[in-house]
């Protein structure tokens, strides 16, 4: 009986050594919960602020892909997985350029069609 | 038995690029210090990553190539309180609402490696909560829309597919969110029994005091934070 619990505490301490279970300090969390809330808050005043054209769109991406990185590379835990796991998850997602350029010159192409055959804006 | 299992030692292994080639190009398995069910959960949020991208993308091409004007995104989900116009309000406190959760869900994956149970099933219990709040904000959102005449093929303010790429994207959105607080109730409910805890392998669990199941689900729901910046930038703000 205390053989077999042994066991299986060896067990668990292996299984959990073999994933690594990820610890990491709670003041990093919290300063990236902080961090987030201000990039929201940042995110937002551009907006309530009426700024407009290409510093609102320069700014929008800004605050997303700043706070897009802060979640995947702290909260997901990214930061400390191996390569082979970050780059199966990440190069995939270069395959959405390719998408969004093809879709982007079509849908260029089709308002240049509608614009000829509907007319002007 | 050693308490390395497969000779799996972290510490052994080849770190930065040739750490790289040498997992791929490895014996039986790639993603080591990895569990299946993590590898399987970053494979799920991958596929579901093109999806949510599809829908982006949809709407990139719907919005660029209408002759005519967008609705304007800052009017259209202004709030008015006290005669004042606030734009965006409702949106903005739904971003602060899923920030907070996401929050109270690191805390959870930190307390449950800490192998707090209690705090841990109510972080859990909590970020469910403000999950729910999600959902019923968006909930209010579309009342009020389908209620000012928003319809997938037309709206009072300008270009028709607007409709129908807002009813498409904070759907699919909305019921990931949904999804999620389903299954952060069951994990809370787990935890809070100490199935991550007792010798039994479980559904969710594998029991043993091996708590990685709680950052499985943790990865799901930053996931949908994730998303959801994504559509505050592209939609919302654009």
């Amino acid at each position: 009986m205390t053989q077999t619990a042994r066991t299986a505490q060896t067990r668990a301490k292996a299984v959990v050594d073999e994933h690594g279970g990820q610890q990491h300090p709670i003041r990093l969390y919290l300063l990236v919960w902080g961090l987030l809330f201000v990039l929201s808050a940042a995110s937002y005043l551009v907006d309530y602020a009426g700024l407009q054209g290409l510093l609102r769109w320069t700014l929008i991406l800004i605050f997303m892909i700043l706070k897009a990185g802060l979640i995947v590379a702290v909260f997901m835990h990214f930061a400390w997985e191996r390569l082979a796991l970050s780059y199966a998850i990440l190069l995939p997602l270069l395959a959405l350029i390719g998408l969004l350029v093809i879709l982007y010159l079509e849908a260029d192409y089709t308002v240049a069609t509608r614009l000829i055959e509907f007319g002007s804006r | 038995m050693d308490s390395k299992f497969q000779g799996q030692d972290q510490t052994l292994l080849q770190q930065g690029h040739s750490g790289f080639a040498a997992d791929w190009s490895s014996d039986q398995r790639v993603f080591k210090g990895v569990s299946w069910g993590k590898a399987m959960m970053w494979i799920l949020l991958l596929s579901d990553t093109f999806v949510f991208a599809c829908f982006l993308a949809a709407y990139m091409t719907a919005r660029s190539s209408t002759t005519v004007d967008w609705p304007n995104a800052s009017e259209v989900f202004a709030l008015h309180i006290g005669g004042h116009n606030f734009p965006l309000l409702l949106i903005a406190i739904m971003t602060f609402v899923l920030i907070s959760s996401s929050g109270t869900m690191a805390m959870a994956v930190s307390s449950a490696y800490r192998k707090a149970r209690v705090p841990t099933a109510l972080l859990l219990l909590a970020t469910a909560g403000l999950g729910a709040a999600f959902v019923g904000m968006q909930a209010f959102e579309w009342t009020k829309l389908i209620s000012e005449g928003v319809r997938p093929w037309g709206n009072p303010w300008g270009a028709e597919q607007f409709g129908a790429s807002f009813f498409m994207i904070t759907g699919f959105h909305g019921t990931h969110v949904s999804i999620g607080v389903i299954f952060l109730a069951i994990m809370a409910r787990k935890v809070w029994r100490g199935d991550f805890d007792g010798g039994e392998r479980s559904w969710l669990s594998r029991g043993n005091g091996d708590y990685e199941g709680v950052e499985i689900m943790g990865l799901y729901w930053h996931f949908v934070d994730l998303v959801w910046v994504f559509i505050f930038a592209f939609f919302y703000l654009w």
